[in-house]
């Protein structure tokens, strides 16, 4: 359910990132962009959106990835049979999810919360602190105890996060930002 | 005061400040400006500039004539002409200090932004303006159509004025694209050209403010690209200086004039010009953002618009206009004293107290330690996130035009303007610039510099950090856990650079971050542990930067300039501190590391960048490295790490240029991964072979 106004604007960006005009991005196309290489976790999120072992990504699933972002759907009446809306909630917290969880496991362990921690932190953290940040990450959220943190484990934790703090923006008129806009409104809704 | 002329020396007259005083201030605005934020704002910067100063001065003016007409303060002969330009003076303002107190409060980059680019047009448009309204007092009867007139003229004006600058800029980029046999007076174009455009643009009478201006964004972005390292900082630092000066100089003489000109006082006039002048441009900031919210993604708040409404001071330029003011005027003096007076006022009483009020009215966010260190990390991760699919998505609402100008930009504009245009990956140039001005700025520093400093400490730090996961968490750790997230952890991108004060140079603390990154992630890829793991993470993540360690990032090393004459000169004007330094004596302020571990260290750290890099240096010049390197470590002895990681840069790019000239094509093959060896430290002996 994204606009065809939407579409269009994912469109000509997809065109702007596929340098070559071959019709599919890789990560090369990804990684041209600056902003994306200054972030600390850019090259997890360039890898969210290639699966392991595939290395192209059309059109479609640019816009079923990008999907995640807007805001949550009020079209609950679909029947139940269908998959997960990636704009749900669930859906929301699988993508972040991913983000961590690099190798697919379906588990965070902790090594890979190290992994996080040591691409978001700075130089002055020793290597002993980043381990006991990461075993208190895995302490607090590990309900069965096996060291490694699962998706619904996950979920719960999220659920505990005050709720939002400052109302949503105001959704704008011009579909031009309406990723911008939905994408804090995705954070608030998710806090 | 009685042994010089009782009036101030004549050297303020209406040509000194226009020509001589106002181009520096212009440039130091321009030239710095920040290009993106601003054009991603710039409906929004005119809309308060132009439309803002209208409301002020029309608003202003016309309040002020209605005073007029009341006897009782004596001022009935001020014509409604007179009025509207005195208001056109004093509706200058000047958020200098609104500025640095945002920042310290770290308002939204918008607001600053906002801010920023209003204070640098509403110079341009005020002294449209008021040649306008000069013009316009000196006209006995104003007709309708003058009225017209003036309006097309403005237009005019201002459009001429910025197609002229925009003109200058590139034919100054074009120049210094050729100047690579004179650097040391290139900044000399920079300045002659803008002043050259500031000039032309008072030949033709249209606005020189605005010419000089866009001279300066058009052409800041070529010549950085094509003059040394050097002139491109000399020029900074100039512009800067001349800036600072011409503006201290117009205080002076505000001070100089405050004590020695005849003043004229009137309490009513001058009373209430304060009263308007507050109360119009609170106003007009309400109006005008209530007007504009609705096409902005960050609509300003209330605390932001009181922000920007008693942030206007009023500085330099309504004290120089005022001062120039023709003498057929009556009111003259009046009218300089009512701008003194307000000048002073705004500067001292508002600017002192804007600091206290806005961290007043900034509620401050609750203290959020109750949070898991779950929740915390993962905040940030999202915002981490947030940030980088906006990157990804584009976040231009013009985005069309700009896609478009880009395009015109690489094919065209570069070719002609560049001297040597390389079809760079963006990547690959930032972090060469990266590089190289972090080496120039560890030279520029008596002791180590911060992102050398720590690499020594947390490298030993790190061998011994083989301790157990502890079991319990004392509250105590819980806190520091919470204090060392929020210190160390990565702040987001600010879309916008800020600036630190409008005295300083642009702060590159997002570049250092970036640095310190890739030389932690370096130091990571050194623990002896890594080695192993690398071989299988290589393969799935090869093109990843900022993944786990033992991945370092794109080339380091900047690509084989085409052989040619000015490339040389580059390369070795930064090769000339290296030699003109490595004899010195000079201490590092890190710890002085045994000699041969510091062997390791470069050596390693440089073959991992072999190892990954992506656009593939080489294989030339990871043998001919090795050579100058050892050469190094056996001739001196006593060098910290800090001269040893420039030196190094330095010999790469030295080494780079010695290649053979073969010219190579900017697309090099890569090497094929898998033909690398994984263990670096094997790889030299086969390098002694080739040599």
């Amino acid at each position: 359910p994204v606009s065809a106004a939407h579409l269009l604007r994912l469109h000509e960006r997809f065109d702007f990132l596929d340098k070559d005009g071959r019709g599919h991005l890789r990560p090369e196309d990804f990684e041209e962009i600056r902003e994306l290489t200054e972030n600390p976790i850019g090259g997890r999120i360039i890898a969210a959106f290639f699966p392991p072992e595939k290395e192209r990504l059309d059109f479609p699933s640019f816009v079923r990835i990008l999907a995640h972002f807007r805001p949550i759907g009020k079209n609950r009446s679909r029947d139940r049979a269908q998959p997960e809306q990636a704009n749900s909630r669930t859906g929301k917290l699988k993508f972040a999810f991913e983000l961590y969880d690099q190798d697919r496991d379906g588990k965070i362990s902790r090594e890979e919360l190290l992994q996080v921690l040591r691409a978001m932190l700075g130089l002055q953290v020793t290597e002993e602190q980043l381990r006991s940040i990461a075993e208190r990450a895995v302490q607090e959220a590990d309900i069965d105890g096996d060291g490694a943190i699962s998706f619904d484990e996950f979920k719960k934790v999220k659920k505990k996060e005050p709720q939002g703090l400052k109302p949503a923006e105001k959704t704008n008129f011009c579909h031009v930002w309406f990723l911008r806009s939905h994408w804090r409104k995705w954070t608030w809704s998710t806090r | 005061m009685y042994s010089v002329h009782e009036k101030p020396p004549a050297v303020l007259t209406s040509n000194v400040f226009f020509l001589y005083m106002l181009p520096p201030i212009v440039l130091d605005s321009g030239y710095f400006m920040p290009t993106r934020p601003f054009f991603e704002n710039v409906g929004t910067v005119l809309w308060f500039a132009v439309v803002g100063t209208l409301w002020n001065s029309i608003g202003i003016g016309m309040s002020l004539f209605a005073i007029c007409q009341i006897e009782a303060f004596g001022v009935q002969d001020i014509n409604l002409q007179e009025n509207l330009l005195f208001a056109t003076i004093i509706s200058a303002v000047d958020p200098v200090a609104v500025l640095s107190v945002f920042e310290d409060v770290s308002v939204n980059e918008q607001l600053y932004i906002v801010v920023f680019g209003e204070c640098l047009f509403n110079d341009a448009v005020t002294v449209v303006l008021y040649s306008m309204f000069s013009f316009v007092t000196e006209m006995p009867v104003v007709e309708p159509v003058d009225v017209f007139l003036g309006v097309a003229r403005f237009l005019v004006v201002g459009l001429g004025g910025m197609g002229f600058g925009v003109l200058f800029g590139f034919v100054a980029a074009f120049t210094t694209r050729f100047t690579s046999k004179v650097r040391e007076i290139e900044p000399l174009f920079i300045f002659m050209y803008s002043y050259l455009a500031y000039l032309v643009a008072e030949l033709f009478a249209i606005s020189s403010i605005m010419a000089i201006v866009c001279c300066a964004l058009t052409m800041k972005y070529y010549v950085e690209e094509n003059v040394s390292q050097r002139s491109c900082t000399t020029i900074r630092h100039v512009v800067k200086m001349l800036g600072a000066i011409s503006e201290t100089l117009i205080f002076f003489f505000l001070g100089v004039v405050t004590i020695t000109t005849e003043h004229e006082w009137n309490w009513g006039y001058i009373l209430f010009t304060l009263l308007f002048a507050f109360i119009w441009r609170g106003l007009g900031i309400l109006v005008l953002t209530q007007i504009i919210n609705p096409f902005r993604t960050i609509p300003f708040n209330t605390k932001d618009q009181f922000g920007m409404a008693y942030g206007g001071l009023r500085g330099a330029i309504s004290f120089a206009l005022a001062f120039t003011l023709p003498d057929n005027i009556g009111r003259k003096h009046l009218f300089v004293t009512a701008t003194i007076v307000i000048i002073l006022f705004t500067v001292f009483l508002q600017g002192i107290s804007i600091r206290p009020l806005i961290e007043f009215i900034n509620v401050r966010r609750t203290n959020r330690k109750t949070d898991t260190i779950n929740i915390e990390i993962h905040t940030r991760l999202m915002e981490h996130t947030m940030a980088g699919i906006e990157d990804l998505c584009g976040q231009w609402s013009h985005y069309y035009w700009k896609d478009k100008f880009m395009k015109f930009n690489n094919r065209i504009l570069r070719r002609i303007l560049l001297r040597d245009n390389r079809a760079e990956s963006s990547i690959v140039a930032l972090y060469k610039k990266l590089e190289l001005q972090n080496a120039i700025e560890i030279l520029d520093t008596a002791s180590g510099d911060i992102s050398a400093a720590p690499s020594i400490i947390s490298l030993q730090e790190e061998k011994k950090n083989s301790t157990k996961p502890k079991k319990k968490f004392l509250a105590a750790d819980l806190k520091n856990m919470h204090d060392i997230l929020s210190k160390n952890m990565y702040k987001i991108r600010e879309r916008t650079v800020s600036y630190t004060s409008k005295h300083a140079l642009p702060n590159d603390n997002q570049r250092r971050e970036i640095l310190i990154r890739r030389h932690s992630s370096i130091r990571r890829s050194l623990r002896p542990g890594s080695f192993q793991t690398r071989q299988q993470i290589v393969p799935k993540s090869q093109k990843y930067f900022s993944l786990p360690p033992g991945e370092s990032l794109n080339s380091r090393f900047p690509p084989t300039r085409q052989s040619s004459a000015d490339a040389q000169e580059t390369m070795s004007e930064v090769a000339y501190p290296g030699r003109r330094s490595r004899f010195g004596n000079r201490s590092s302020s890190g710890a002085m590391m045994p000699l041969h571990r510091l062997g390791t260290l470069k050596e390693v750290s440089s073959v991992d960048f072999l190892n990954e890099s992506e656009r593939g240096s080489t294989g030339r010049g990871s043998q001919s490295r090795p050579q100058s390197l050892r050469h190094h470590l056996s001739a001196d002895d006593n060098n910290g790490l800090v001269d040893e990681m420039r030196i190094r840069q330095v010999e790469e790019e030295e080494e780079e240029e010695e290649r053979p000239q073969a010219s190579q094509p900017p697309a090099w093959a890569a090497e094929p991964r898998d033909e690398t060896p994984q263990n670096p430290l094997l790889r030299r002996p086969q390098w002694n072979e080739k040599k």
